[in-house]
């Protein structure tokens, strides 16, 4: 394997060879993480993807035009020309089948997107076989090839970056609304039209920049998944697209270094699963809308909920046992009487048992089937009963529900109740006379017993 | 000058004419109904006024000009449906983009207008919704939402795309109170509604529409039943058979 300090050399840019082909990455990732959130936003995604395959045609035509005109063909400013007419051509065709027939956008871009590349295909043939022989190579405009990176390419990506930067922060303001709301915007007058052209113009420019390194066919993923990862951890669109950014800044750093540490591997497929891992970790660990954040949420309402229902059966079953009038005292309740009160399993139960214990509600299960309060679980338990039947009382005398349903309705609301919804309840109900203290009211329905 | 006037108006989507030859004068200061059955070209009228889509024939202004000339009087409250609620902006930053026109180009979003989107969401009872993402507020908020954005343009005609579509009773009540409020001001606003039950209740103007303009005028003259009756079960069989037989011939 390799030394250590060999890699601290890569990623640190120490290495003169790997220094320029590192920096050209990250600048290409971070120009594409940037547009590839607005893409990404505008539901644009497979329009890029129309544009960077429809490219491979034009690269061969480029070629042979470079050919024609005596010289090796493989000037890459004219390559690059040749990409994006045929990359813009592309998309117009996409855009003309739609507006033009009843095709929809996703068929149009399938068909545009494999004519294109297919006849690309077909030249890139031609060109290989013809005698000049300098068209070895052309092949790399598919997969990548960042070594061949040169000083050019170095200045070309600077200023893709610095335009595609500077571009949308100038215009961020003008983008946001025409990716949030296309309609109002031409309503309040902005050229809708042309906006738009020049969105898809700055995501050209930096498809057609990242071609050499990363390759039409994964230029995508570079553009796409930086932003779909940033997603799940804000939820403003500034710091997304700064995230973004950053993500394919790192992942084209990642890639790169990887790729001049083992031979052979191309860096454009590195980099994409460099991207991947981030959208990877991003789906599960997001702070935003991580599967594990909301997994997590969802745990938590579970629990307290568990924790109310078990709080209100104990009380309900120790306020029956005291009569009307005395006094609710804290007695052993044996537990499948409480099992019996709702429509919980065992498991559910004890689960809800163990947390209440841990909080101090009850005491020790020294007997496994006889439940005890603690004097705070009464406390507890006197509370949420009490904020259960004042909801009760307010669905009832101001949202006409029928007194036989209300318990249903009220345990679907009462569980988030805040101390200021409480407050709002305790002043509505007041003529009700029920709220002196911490009263509980009664039930206004007949309580189903335990088991 | 009339804030609304259309003579001649006709829309068509792939020829098939979707408005027939609308003329409309709207007096100022009214709460106006547009109403008609489904197809009947409704959200086509308010689009066709606003210049969102092309125009087969027929001309349209507002005090005495054109939309292009008057925009900055014109506020618009586009159909909640149209965009993506899961857009990664906060209520407040929705309701600052009414001001994007008067900003213009390249200026940022600046404390005046944060103050102003501030004010027009308390307006509409959201002020202690302003900064949570769009995604979680419910239906009838986001439609608020899409009022203050037009209440922040401070126009003097409002176009407004069923605002009470599917809303909740609270919305509904204080979308209720914001036109009679507009109206107080002097504001214009016309309003795409769809529950003919409260038609007569919340406008006194009524424009019904079923591909032509059945009637117009104050609520209480044209809100008839043989008027309602001809917009939704009427016998238009000549119009719609001719615009058929014209999407079939193409």
């Amino acid at each position: 394997m390799f030394e250590i300090s060999e890699i601290i050399d890569v990623l640190l840019l120490r290495n003169y060879n790997t220094r320029l082909v590192v920096i050209c990455t990250m600048l290409l990732g971070c120009a594409c993480g940037l547009m590839g959130g607005f893409l990404l936003l505008r539901k644009r995604s497979l329009m890029g993807d129309t544009l960077s395959h429809a490219t491979l045609p034009g690269v061969c035509l480029a070629f042979f035009v470079g050919v024609m005109l005596g010289g090796q063909g493989k000037s890459l400013p004219l390559l690059l020309l040749g990409a994006t007419t045929t990359g813009v051509l592309g998309c117009a065709t996409v855009l003309f089948i739609r507006n033009h027939s009843r095709i929809k956008d996703d068929a149009a871009m399938g068909i545009v997107l494999s004519v294109f590349f297919g006849a690309g295909v077909a030249l890139l043939t031609i060109v290989t076989k013809m005698p000049s022989g300098a068209a070895a190579g052309l092949e790399s405009f598919i997969y990548g090839k960042t070594a061949s990176m040169v000083l050019s390419d170095f200045r070309l990506l600077t200023a893709v970056t610095v335009c595609v930067l500077s571009l949308s922060g100038l215009l961020f303001k003008e983008f946001r609304l025409l990716c949030f709301d296309e309609v109002y915007a031409a309503a309040q007058g902005w050229p809708v039209k042309r906006l738009d052209v020049l969105l898809l113009a700055l995501v050209t420019l930096v498809t057609v920049a990242g071609l050499q390194a990363v390759g039409l066919i994964l230029i995508i993923a570079f553009l796409i998944t930086p932003a779909a990862a940033a997603r799940f951890w804000t939820d403003r669109l500034d710091q997304m697209l700064l995230l973004s950014a950053l993500i394919g800044g790192v992942s084209g750093w990642m890639g790169a270094s990887l790729s001049a540490l083992i031979p052979n591997l191309p860096a454009g497929a590195l980099i994409v699963l460099v991207a991947a891992a981030f959208f990877l970790l991003s789906l599960l660990f997001g702070t935003k809308r991580g599967v594990l954040v909301r997994y997590l949420r969802q745990l938590k309402l579970k629990r307290s909920v568990g924790r109310q229902h078990l709080l209100r059966a104990l009380y309900e079953i120790l306020e029956a046992d005291a009569g009307p009038t005395d006094d609710v005292l804290i007695r052993s309740v044996p537990f499948r009487k409480v099992r019996g009160r709702r429509t919980w399993s065992d498991r559910q139960l004890r689960s809800s048992l163990r947390l209440a214990y841990q909080e101090g509600l009850i005491d020790a299960v020294n007997d496994r089937d006889m439940i005890t309060l603690t004097r705070a679980g009464l406390d507890a338990a006197a509370q949420v009963t009490r904020n259960h039947r004042l909801w009760e009382l307010y669905l009832i005398e101001y949202a006409d529900v029928a007194t036989s349903r209300v318990d249903r309705d009220a345990d679907a609301v009462e569980h988030v109740l805040g101390e200021k919804l409480v407050a709002l309840l305790e002043a509505k109900l007041i003529k009700l006379r029920i709220t002196s203290g911490l009263e509980v009211p009664a039930s206004p329905h007949p309580i189903t017993p335990g088991d | 000058m009339l804030p609304l006037a259309v003579r001649d108006l006709t829309v068509a989507y792939h020829r098939k004419p979707v408005v027939w030859d609308i003329d409309l004068e709207i007096p100022e200061g009214k709460l106006v109904s547009i109403v008609g059955p489904n197809g009947a070209g409704k959200s086509t009228l308010i689009k066709a006024c606003l210049d969102l889509i092309p125009r087969t024939s027929g001309e349209i202004t507002m005090y005495g000009e054109t939309y292009s000339q008057s925009r900055k009087r014109v506020g618009y409250v586009p159909q909640r449906e149209s965009v993506d609620w899961d857009f990664p902006v906060s209520a407040l930053d929705v309701v600052a983009m009414g001001t994007y026109g008067k900003l213009g180009w390249f200026r940022r979003v600046n404390k005046r207008s944060k103050a102003l989107a501030l004010d027009a969401l308390d307006r509409v009872g959201l002020a202690d919704y302003a900064h949570r993402q769009i995604s979680q507020l419910s239906g009838g908020q986001q439609q608020r939402t899409f009022l203050a954005r037009a209440l922040v343009q401070d126009a003097d005609v409002y176009f407004m795309d069923e605002p009470f579509a599917a809303v909740d009773a609270a919305t509904e009540q204080a979308i209720v109170e914001l036109l009679k409020e507009l109206q107080q001001r002097g504001k214009t606003c016309l309003v795409v509604h769809h529950d003919l039950a409260t038609v007569p209740q919340y406008f006194d103007w009524t424009v019904l529409l079923n591909m032509r303009v059945v009637a117009a005028g104050p609520t209480k003259d044209v809100f008839t039943e043989e008027n309602l009756r001809k917009t939704y079960g009427g016998k238009l069989s000549l119009l719609s058979e001719a615009a058929e037989e014209l999407a079939k011939s193409i």
